[in-house]
């Protein structure tokens, strides 16, 4: 349990603010425009800092000390957070691997487990990915056919997983399979941590809109893996795979208290600047109405991180059940869409051509609109985290869902099942 | 709202809410529609010995509060009468009650405060657009319009920013002042009342509050004063709408299903709350920033100012949408909340000019 504010045993927070503040100084360098590429080299200098943060002893703020962590509150690490923001962070290892995945692991794992995988995670030697969606799945994660068949103290896997980010160049997964196909759906799933480089894994990376090569789709025949690496109970894979997405939102969100400084290079606080200099490049920053759409972004961005800090204090309290994380995660979808929106229109025609290898400011917000569709579908699409909050946060009635109740093999499925 | 409160703020909270459930019904602000001064005096009083007029005073000069900043356990009466839409002056008597307090003379706090404190007296801000003001010896002549001032016509004080030699300066004049001319107007909103103000006087020196020409700073903090009330009881509004949509969805069945199982319906109503989440988390930010003198308070309140506005009169309207033709029916409350979250959009500034400002702040340069 993560102690929300300080006590009394712990350094106090002002403390620890200024320590971090003069190591960050001293060591991390400054946050540059390449915060976001998606190359191997961008992954390995990402673990390189996680490194730097392991050695200067600001690791792990809120994981548990006899894991690795630092065992401190989640002012500790919102204070690191706000320090952090001048300087370049392993963001990508922040999401998935600390606030998604080792989060999960140690809200579920094994005393073991923990030991055994968290502190390599903490130094930033290993990258751990999902292994959730499937191809003929959608947003129907429980309706998994990825089956895992156990055979003595080894679960043989056998099936195909997608979407999951930079899996090629991760060590280890979580992966969801059904084992039981006698029960309903959402109960015969179990939770597996998986090796990716081992012998019957395929791991093949897709080509997105903007031309990266990030996602991959993961192919298994017959994976073996060991009964000790299971996550939670056998056949509860369900209950593992929905904090985990809770984790997810809150991470994506920028509400996780297990990430190394916030979740992106430009959090909510309003520092990303791009519109603004969108507007100084077209030379429209006296326009009138330029000025209402750069207030509107900037508002925007003041809103999310308020909305983060209400509703992340919220859940940690008990004032706000998990659900509520899904507000961050539709806030944080719908103002990406919205500041894109404003982008384009502020950067006019200069979204259609630039000099060669020179997109300019303008360009790089055309691009960047390319892809915005995308955070409202990864981590659970716009219209799950509606039915989410509708449903969960806010009370029923559920969806009608034709798959509740009865054995999941006798569950209808469409071209893909076998 | 803050999601957490100290126990003197909970219990502040919860004695306003039964308060106003006993007092302040919306069938009391339907009374109240012709009745000229918009509110009950009698139950203001009662509200103001609950302290609803007294947070922001010292408690050397007859106020007081519960945590460490009064204004951060206004907000929750003010969130609270926006629930209820509750009838009376909150914002210019406790920003007139702040300035007198903190930068009015001792002769100014004996006069003014005790009538205020105890609700038997009202005052009016007039605004940071200042009246002309030229000096004549030791008095000003004072000469302008202010417009559209909350509780003008029922202000037994008002409190008005006049420039002197191009500096701001306040003054303080009793409303019965010769040459002061109080022309009451209609309105959108059933009980909050305006009016504007033609100033045509000469005062003396007794009337100036803090010195002359020095009135900036204190302008400015009275102005986030009212955006953060007005923002805390907007957001009380939509949040009561909010909650009224619910149970509407939840009870009325059409084609054999309650209206709220219809996905096109709870989406609308996740996004709804999505907005009403974001409004409660930028107005208690507002109010943290100002309480606390933060030096980005004015960023904030303009932020709060620019995104509650336009999404309250959303939700609202969206909300009407969702219950139907009942929604625009007189008899129902709803548009009694749809007109007090469109005239809070549009007082204190409107999010365009909040907008603009922090588009200066922004850009560095003016339009």
């Amino acid at each position: 349990m993560i102690e929300t504010r300080a006590t009394d045993d712990m350094e106090p927070v002002e403390d620890f603010r200024a320590r971090a503040r003069a190591f960050l100084e001293a060591t991390m360098p400054p946050l540059g425009d390449g915060w976001n590429d998606r190359s191997d080299e961008r992954r390995d200098r990402e673990r390189e800092l996680q490194a730097l943060l392991w050695q200067g002893g600001f690791a792990g703020i809120c994981f548990p000390k006899e894991y690795g962590g630092l065992g401190l509150s989640q002012e500790h690490q919102r204070a690191f957070t706000a320090e952090s923001t001048p300087y370049d962070m392993p963001f990508s290892l922040n999401v998935p691997t600390l606030g998604i995945l080792a989060a999960t692991l140690v809200e579920f794992g094994t005393h073991d487990q923990k030991l055994r995988y968290l502190p390599g995670i903490l130094r930033g030697e290993e990258l751990w990915v999902q292994f959730l969606s499937e191809p003929s799945g959608g947003s129907d994660l429980a309706g998994c056919l990825t089956r895992a068949d156990r055979d003595g103290d080894v679960f043989m896997l056998n099936g195909s997983k997608i979407w999951s980010s930079a899996a090629y160049a991760s060590d280890y997964a979580m992966c969801l399979a059904r084992t039981n196909w006698d029960v309903p759906k959402h109960r015969g799933l179990t939770m597996f941590i998986m090796k990716i480089h081992q012998p019957g894994v395929t791991v093949e990376q897709i080509r997105q809109v903007d031309g990266t090569l990030e996602f991959c789709q993961e192919f298994f025949d017959d994976v073996q893996i060991p009964a000790s690496d299971v996550v939670g109970e056998i056949d509860d894979g369900w209950t593992v795979a929905s904090r985990l997405l809770v984790h997810e939102r809150l991470a994506v969100g920028g509400g996780s208290p297990y990430t190394s400084g916030a979740s992106f290079g430009h959090d909510g606080s309003g520092t990303d600047t791009t519109i603004l200099d969108a507007a100084q490049e077209a030379g429209t920053t006296r326009d009138p109405h330029v000025r209402q759409l750069l207030a509107e972004a900037h508002v925007r961005q003041m809103v999310g991180g308020q909305l983060v800090k209400r509703v992340t204090e919220g859940m940690a309290s008990g004032a706000l059940p998990p659900p509520a994380g899904s507000v961050i995660k539709l806030f944080g979808a719908t103002n990406v869409m919205r500041r894109s929106e404003i982008g384009l229109e502020i950067a006019g025609a200069g979204v259609v051509a630039w000099p060669a290898d020179s997109p300019g400011v303008a360009g790089d917000l055309g691009r960047a609109s390319l892809s915005r569709q995308g955070v409202s579908l990864g981590g659970g699409s716009n219209e799950i985290q509606r039915n989410i909050i509708r449903e969960r946060l806010l009370g029923r009635p559920r969806e009608a869902a034709a798959d509740r109740d009865i054995p999941y093999r006798d569950v209808r499925r469409g071209g893909s099942a076998s | 709202m803050e999601l957490q409160l100290s126990e003197e703020q909970d219990a502040f909270a919860s004695t306003t809410r039964r308060f106003l459930a006993a007092e302040c019904p919306t069938t009391a602000v339907r009374a109240l529609e012709h009745e000229a001064a918009g509110f009950d005096r009698a139950v203001w009083a009662q509200g103001a010995a609950l302290g609803g007029t007294s947070l922001l005073v010292p408690e050397s000069l007859g106020g007081g509060c519960f945590s460490e900043h009064g204004l951060s356990d206004l907000v929750l009466a003010a969130e609270e009468m926006g629930r209820v839409l509750a009838a009376g002056p909150l914002v210019p008597v406790n920003v007139v009650a702040e300035a007198i307090a903190h930068h009015g003379s001792e002769e100014q706090h004996q006069r003014v405060l005790p009538g205020l404190l105890d609700g038997s007296a009202v005052a009016a801000w007039c605004g940071p657009a200042p009246v002309r003001a030229t000096r004549d010896g030791e008095s000003l002549v004072l000469s302008g319009r202010c417009s559209t001032v909350e509780a003008g016509a029922q202000a037994d004080h008002l409190l008005v920013t006049a420039l002197v030699d191009d500096q701001p300066t306040q003054v303080l004049l009793p409303a019965d002042t010769p040459g002061v001319l109080v022309t009451p107007l209609d309105g959108l909103d059933l009980v909050r009342r305006f009016a504007d103000i033609d100033i045509s006087a000469t005062v003396g020196p007794e009337a100036v509050v803090g010195a002359v020409g020095d009135a900036g700073p204190a302008i400015e903090h009275q102005g986030h004063i009212a955006c953060v009330l007005q923002c805390a009881e907007t957001v009380g509004a939509m949040d009561r709408v909010f909650e009224m949509t619910l149970e509407y969805l939840g009870d009325r069945y059409s084609f054999g299903r309650p209206l709220s199982s219809y996905q096109a319906l709870k989406h609308r109503m996740a996004d709804d709350k999505m907005h009403l989440e974001s409004c409660h988390a930028i107005a208690t930010a507002a109010a943290r920033a100002v309480a606390q003198g933060s030096p980005d308070a004015d960023e904030v309140v303009n932020a709060a100012k620019v995104w509650i506005g336009p999404h309250a009169t959303e939700l609202v309207q969206d909300c009407i949408q969702l219950h139907g033709g009942i929604g625009v029916t007189w008899e129902h409350d709803l548009h009694l909340y749809l007109r007090r979250v469109t005239v809070n959009r549009a007082t204190y500034g409107t999010p365009e000019e909040h907008a603009e400002r922090i588009a200066r702040h922004l850009t560095g340069v003016t339009a």
